[in-house]
């Protein structure tokens, strides 16, 4: 692609990952969450994708750590369920909410200001679901590049 | 609290946990050795098996058992995920479980240095997992999310073999016909929804009216949940993905499928257990109208089966067909003992029907696995090019007869108890239902019988010379069904007074499961 078309993906690319590293991180206060943040990450990623061409991102990116972070956002969410039949008795217990330490802050009622420290597992699940989402969706962005590169095909 | 009785609290969360986490280990795991990864996955099915035992064992002598997710009692119980475990739930449990682990060490020779086995098995876990969690919900939104999850995985697994193009073809049309099937289970819930505002499946059967909106949400389950399982209109992709998919996934799909025939079993006897005999139209019960209805699907699924399973010359092909007729028996079985509500051969045909899901996964799960066998050492899959194998092939030909002759229901072996239960029950209902269901048995002994003749018997092909026997892991495998199909067939008493009745009373018995969640409400 063109000098343009790269200098704003360069700098569209970390506002994008930011909102979308906002969202999963406040999926528990705003709407949104993990899935939607993850799409907006892999939508930057899709930005550069486009910006750069497909072979520049296959230099840069390996596709079997994304699959080992792909498995790793699922298993983490899976022990975080797993987490709470052994410290709240029961499969995805929230053992975090109201404890007082990690997102452990009970909310104060009424129309106060969100306070992020709130949520018990809610936050980490998100963050599990969000790297899942990210590495997938990466995953799949960059199969249909390949697949599209391949010019036997057509 | 004992650790074992703390296990068995948990038990029916770790059977979905186990393979679910498992699932996606397995890409880690499988980096260590390609050995790791094929015991680690039969090592996960043995622990999650040995969850079901304690389940089962449990819930056979106490009664059912409930799980909530994310809270210890029951204070909320529109907006909780509940699991329920009844007998019904634990049979199939069981029968999904045994299925995965002969599957796994089938596939150890079968697939064996082929590429992407590590996707395989994960894929191959989660759809144990779907099948597991669809049998043991207790939330009919939870049986959907089960029911999607089986879909794709299943999807991804049939066009495991994707540089065949046959593959991808039976692949798109299982996602499509399974996509439209699940889509409508979620309409179905929808209108579930905005009606009671539930989704828990025994506080439904408390509240449901049976008014019109309800007759269109059963109608729209007993078709899409019928589409899954295979049920004679919409059998068309039964065949085509059992022909194409490894035949160590297609004891997977099978458990998926049977999986949604109990989806159907719940929803006819649990969800509208309460409303089935008001009647309709013409001072006709309901339970008439829909039981003659499962009962003429039942009887074109028998016939479309066989005489489709006897042009056939891909031996996949035909066992597929040969799976849609027994399908057709399951749904006679079911049909009869609800047009029958309440009197004795309807349970009579219920033990049949059920009796008939645990056998039909043993006989053509073994046929599936003998004629992989057979692809796995000629790389034929037509029975025009294969010949005289019995020859070298001595345990997979007897493998083979036993299959046969239990899918035809012949007397010493398992096939025969169902199928004897299912004709003196239907014979109550209409003689003529009873002999066509025995013409069907003997078209499929026919069927079989030439397939016998055509790929062991006659002469020996000169390209078939060097053909050895099957390797160790997959006899093993075909063993194990085969020694179950004959041991149930010798002592049918063994399963039908333990497993079968149980799950026919936990089903009629709709009140109980409605109690336990409902209970003061």
């Amino acid at each position: 692609m063109t000098k343009i078309v790269k200098t704003t993906a360069n700098i569209l690319f970390p506002f994008t990952m930011i909102f979308g590293l906002y969202v999963i991180a406040h999926g528990h206060l705003t709407p949104g969450g993990g899935f939607q943040g993850g799409a907006i990450v892999a939508s930057g990623c899709a930005l550069l994708l486009v910006a750069y061409g497909s072979p520049w991102v296959f230099d840069h990116i390996k596709d079997k750590r994304l699959a080992t972070f792909e498995s790793l956002g699922a298993i983490g969410f899976i022990t975080i369920g797993l987490l709470g039949l052994i410290f709240g008795a029961v499969f995805f217990g929230n053992f975090l909410a109201g404890s007082g330490s990690l997102f452990g802050t009970t909310p104060a009622t009424g129309s106060t200001l969100a306070d992020f420290n709130t949520g018990g597992v809610l936050p980490l699940m998100n963050f599990a679901v969000g790297v899942k989402v990210i590495a997938g969706l990466f995953v799949i962005i960059l199969v249909m590049a390949y697949a599209s590169s391949i010019k036997e095909w057509s | 609290m004992t650790f074992l009785e703390t296990l068995l609290q948990q038990s029916p969360v770790l059977i979905i946990a186990t393979p679910l986490l498992s699932a996606f280990l397995m890409p880690l795991v499988s980096r260590i050795h390609a050995k790791v990864r094929d015991v680690f996955a039969l090592v996960v099915l043995g622990v999650t098996s040995c969850f079901v035992g304690l389940l089962a064992s449990d819930v056979l002598s106490h009664g059912p058992r409930i799980y909530i997710f994310g809270a210890q009692n029951l204070s909320f119980p529109l907006v909780r995920i509940l699991f329920e475990v009844d007998s019904m739930g634990v049979f199939m449990a069981i029968i999904t479980v045994m299925l995965a682990s002969i599957a796994v060490v089938y596939s150890w020779s079968f697939l064996h240095q082929q590429d992407g086995l590590d996707k395989y098995y994960t894929l191959l876990l989660l759809v144990v997992t779907s099948a597991l969690g669809m049998e043991l919900t207790g939330d009919i939104f939870n049986f959907f999310v089960f029911l999607e999850i089986s879909c794709i995985a299943s999807c991804a697994l049939i066009a495991f073999w994707v540089d065949e193009g046959e593959a991808l073809e039976a692949a798109f049309k299982y996602i499509v016909v399974s996509s439209i099937g699940a889509l409508f289970v979620l309409f179905a819930i929808g209108i579930f929804y905005a009606q009671y505002n539930a989704l828990n499946i025994a506080t439904l059967a408390h509240l449901l009216q049976f008014t019109f909106l309800d007759k269109i949400v059963l109608a729209i389950l007993l078709v899409s949940l019928g589409m899954k399982a295979g049920l004679a209109p919409m059998h068309m992709w039964m065949p085509d993905s059992y022909g194409r998919a490894p035949p160590s996934i297609i004891l997977i799909i099978m458990s998926a499928t049977l999986a949604s025939v109990y989806g159907i079993l719940r929803v006819m006897f649990t969800l509208y257990g309460n409303v089935l005999t008001t009647s309709l139209r013409f001072s006709l019960p309901a339970h008439v109208i829909i039981g003659w209805i499962l009962i003429a699907l039942a009887i074109v699924s028998i016939l479309i089966g066989v005489i489709m399973a006897l042009v056939q010359t891909d031996l996949l092909r035909l066992i597929g067909y040969a799976g849609v007729a027994e399908i057709g028996y399951m749904f006679l079985a079911i049909g009869t003992s609800i047009v029958a509500l309440g009197t004795s051969y309807a349970t009579v045909a219920l033990h049949g029907g059920l009796f008939h899901i645990l056998n039909d996964a043993l006989d053509i799960g073994l046929l599936f696995l003998v004629a992989g066998a057979i692809y796995y050492v000629t790389k034929k899959r037509s029975l025009d090019d294969i010949s005289g194998l019995a020859r070298s092939m001595k345990f997979t030909t007897v493998f083979f007869i036993i299959g046969a002759l239990a899918v035809a229901g012949m007397p010493p072996l398992n096939g025969f108890t169902s199928k004897f239960l299912i004709y003196e029950s239907v014979y109550q209902v209409n003689p003529i239902l009873s002999i066509i269901a025995l013409l069907g048995s003997i078209l499929l002994l026919a069927i079989f019988i030439k397939v016998l003749y055509a790929a062991f018997l006659g002469p020996e092909l000169p390209e078939l010379k060097d053909v050895k026997e099957a390797p160790r892991s997959m006899l093993l495998a075909m063993g194990f069904l085969a020694v179950f199909a004959v041991v149930i067939g010798l002592f049918p008493n063994l399963v039908l007074d333990t497993l079968v009745k149980p799950a026919a009373t936990a089903l009629l018995d709709h009140a109980q499961y409605i109690s336990m969640v409902v209970g003061g409400l």
